[in-house]
């Protein structure tokens, strides 16, 4: 066998495209570092809630996962747009990782939400349209998966998922302004200069420490996590490409 | 556009499909009033070669000029020029004979459309029928119809994708009157086709398309139908041994 | 060189109604199916007196939508099964003018059977629907669905799934323009003050004309090859 791989010059080449990119090593080194830094100034530094207890410690996670997963559909509506401008693949595999890896954040974001809501609401689930927005925005990205799925030319299948992918950005922001449009919610209102809802039930008053973990958590989860995942992403699809490529070759012949 | 350079003209004509590669820099002329029989296997590349031509589908690489304008930058201007016939009807099965030919005059922007349509569907011998609805239409009438959509404009080029399938043997004989009769008013006709004895007999020039390549191109005189399909044997089998 | 804009977008909208007064395909379809969803929504809510109140906007419109789906994807189906698409996209003319044409049909074929299912709920449930507001909801609510349907629909019957598709696509990204309507609706209907909804009709402007710029610039990429 390496006798073979000696006498075959590709083999370094290509063994060496499959070995990570010294950034991105140095990039997932970061993120695990960053990640398990914030679950510590969550877990242990931020001071426990008096009204809500430990279980409010998942709110660093919720959050930040929210923070990510919108970035990474940022990134599929950016892909798009340069995708249907260039017609270059990297765009489209970039607009790709931002649907998968949004909808996994997004997925994390209504799990931790769940579990947090089982103590506070005494319910796992509540037809909130919070809740329900942050489930169709899910679904919506499922179905862009879906819409992939169906596609068998490559090329148009690239079209339309651009397509899809930029009003699919629409729930997106709908899930982030609901609670100023449906003031029946009873989310609690986080980000941003708003008035408390009075409705909001779970509602909590941040202390120096526990804004400074919300702070940091969501940096990390809104920069590097979404950064990384997608980079990992693009490139397993650029070697799924790559072996398209080849395969292609061989029937060009 | 000058009179001397050639109507239809691709340079380094390249089109892949997802890393397929369809056509391989094909470079070819066709001059005004030619008629070309385009010939080859399935999967040789003659119905994108067609779709190219018209505009339908854009190139990976190389150009396109027809009548000296470019594709895709000038299509506007060049969808004036073609009619296309393919082996789907391209008509509206609801609306009646006339209909359907007085909605794609809108479409081209025609004047005094209704004497125009008079003739061409007497052309095409629907005069009878041209109130009736095109879902009540046999296979043949929707391609003879389709041919008077194509002609509608008065187009110079004629790009005809396998018109004749699905046709039987009087209604192949009709759209073969119908093509020397386009033929002889001087427009210029891209066919593709699978019928060799047909190509030999109808066309002025064959070519044979092979995985991509131009592999033959001959005036059709040169060949009669039995000699046209050796060559195309010879061709074809070549491209499969490899 | 192109033939004039609203020229082709009249012979396309023409060409669409011309079809659809011969064969009713469309709207006997969209209006039996509407009146079926409507009596099985008051079977299987057992709606009453207040749970009309509440519940009927609602209905209407999920009625509504399923409805113009069912339009929808016959409407483009129409145009990829001969290939009519290519016949259109051969002719000399703006490719938004496709776009313009068949949404010009799909929201009249909506609208229709949402003004049909208005005098239709006002006698089944005994409430008064034909209200000067709620007609312009009306309005503003099918324009904002027909919108991005006619462009996923466009979409989706040039895939493998194709009717199937739609819905799925299409119910996310109209969801913005379905809630502003029920909501409006239902205040409407309790006779809320003005104050209290006129956001929502609002919202629905402003959620119409983003579609219809986004969707209007999109259409070129979802027909070309």
């Amino acid at each position: 066998m390496s006798v073979i791989a000696s006498s075959n010059p590709n083999q370094n080449a290509r063994s060496g495209i499959a070995a990570w990119p010294p950034l991105l090593r140095i990039l997932t080194l970061a993120t695990i570092i960053a990640v398990a830094f914030g679950l510590y100034l969550g877990l242990f530094y931020a001071g426990t809630d008096i009204d809500q207890g430990q279980v409010q410690r998942i709110f660093y996670v919720h959050l930040a996962a929210f923070t990510g997963a919108f970035i990474a559909f940022c990134g599929t509506v950016i892909g798009g747009v340069q995708y249907l401008r260039t017609r270059n693949v990297q765009w489209d595999s970039i607009a790709l990782a931002g649907a998968e890896v949004g909808l996994a954040l997004s997925v994390l974001n209504l799990v931790t939400g769940m579990i947090w809501a089982r103590p506070i609401w005494n319910t796992w689930w509540t037809w909130d349209p919070r809740l329900t927005s942050a489930a169709i925005m899910c679904l919506t990205y499922a179905a862009y998966l879906m819409l992939r799925t169906g596609i068998e030319n490559a090329e148009q299948r690239r079209r339309f998922a651009s397509i899809y992918g930029i009003l699919a950005i629409t729930t997106v922001i709908l899930t982030l302004v609901i609670t100023r449009i449906r003031p029946d919610t009873i989310h609690p209102v986080v980000i941003g200069p708003s008035v408390q809802n009075p409705n909001a039930e779970g509602a909590f008053e941040f202390s120096e420490r526990m804004g400074m973990t919300i702070g940091i958590n969501s940096t990390i989860w809104s920069t590097l996590v979404p950064v990384t995942l997608m980079w990992h992403r693009v490139r397993l699809q650029n070697l799924a490409e790559r072996v398209n490529a080849l395969k292609a070759e061989i029937l060009n012949k | 556009m000058a009179e001397k350079s050639a109507l239809i003209e691709t340079r380094a004509l390249v089109k892949t499909y997802d890393l397929m590669i369809v056509l391989r820099k094909l470079d070819f002329q066709v001059e005004r009033g030619e008629f070309v029989a385009l010939l080859g296997p399935n999967g040789s590349g003659k119905s994108t070669l067609l779709r190219l031509l018209s505009g339908l589908s854009k190139p990976t690489s190389g150009a396109i000029f027809i009548g000296g304008w470019e594709l895709p930058r000038e299509a506007a201007a060049v969808r004036a020029q073609i009619g296309m016939v393919s082996h789907r009807a391209l008509l509206y099965e609801n609306l009646t004979a006339r209909e359907n030919l007085q909605f794609f005059a809108q479409l081209y922007n025609l004047r005094e459309i209704d004497e125009r349509i008079r003739i061409l569907l007497e052309q095409v011998g629907l005069s009878k029928r041209g109130d009736s609805l095109v879902r009540t239409f046999s296979r043949g009438m929707q391609q003879r119809l389709s041919i008077a959509r194509a002609l509608l404009h008065d187009p110079a080029v004629l790009l005809m994708d396998e018109p004749y399938t699905g046709l039987d043997q009087d209604a192949a004989q009709v759209l073969d009157g119908l093509l020397t009769q386009a033929y002889a008013d001087g427009r210029t006709i891209v066919m593709t086709t699978h019928d060799l004895e047909r190509a030999a007999r109808l066309a002025s020039r064959a070519m044979i398309l092979s995985r991509g390549n131009i592999r033959y191109d001959a005036p059709a005189s040169a060949l009669d139908g039995r000699q046209l399909s050796e060559r195309y044997t010879e061709i074809t089998s070549l491209a499969t041994a490899r | 060189m192109n033939t004039p804009f609203i020229q082709a977008v009249l012979a396309i909208l023409r060409k669409d109604l011309r079809t659809e007064l011969r064969s009713r395909e469309l709207i006997s379809s969209m209006g039996l199916f509407s009146l079926l969803s409507i009596l099985i929504f008051s079977f299987a809510l057992e709606l009453d007196r207040v749970a009309r109140q509440e519940a009927i906007s609602g209905v209407l419109w999920v009625t509504v939508v399923f409805a113009s789906i069912l339009g929808l994807n016959r409407s483009l189906a129409m145009e990829r099964d001969q290939g009519n698409l290519d016949a259109m996209l051969l002719a000399p003319i703006n490719r938004a003018a496709i776009f313009l044409g068949k949404l010009i049909g799909n929201y009249l074929f909506a609208l229709a059977v949402g003004l049909l299912l208005l005098p239709v709920m006002t006698v089944l449930f005994n409430m008064p629907l034909f209200q000067p507001w709620l007609i312009l909801i009306l309005f503003l609510g099918t324009l904002g669905f027909s919108t991005v349907g006619t462009l996923l629909a466009t979409m989706t019957v040039q895939t493998r799934a194709r009717e199937s598709l739609l819905p799925i696509v299409m119910l996310p990204i109209a969801l913005p323009v379905l809630l502003a309507s029920v909501h409006a609706s239902t205040n409407i209907l309790t006779n809320a003050p003005i104050d209290d909804w006129i956001a929502w009709p609002q919202i629905l402007v402003v959620v119409d004309v983003i579609y219809l710029i986004l969707c209007f610039l999109l259409f070129e990429f979802v027909i070309e090859d």
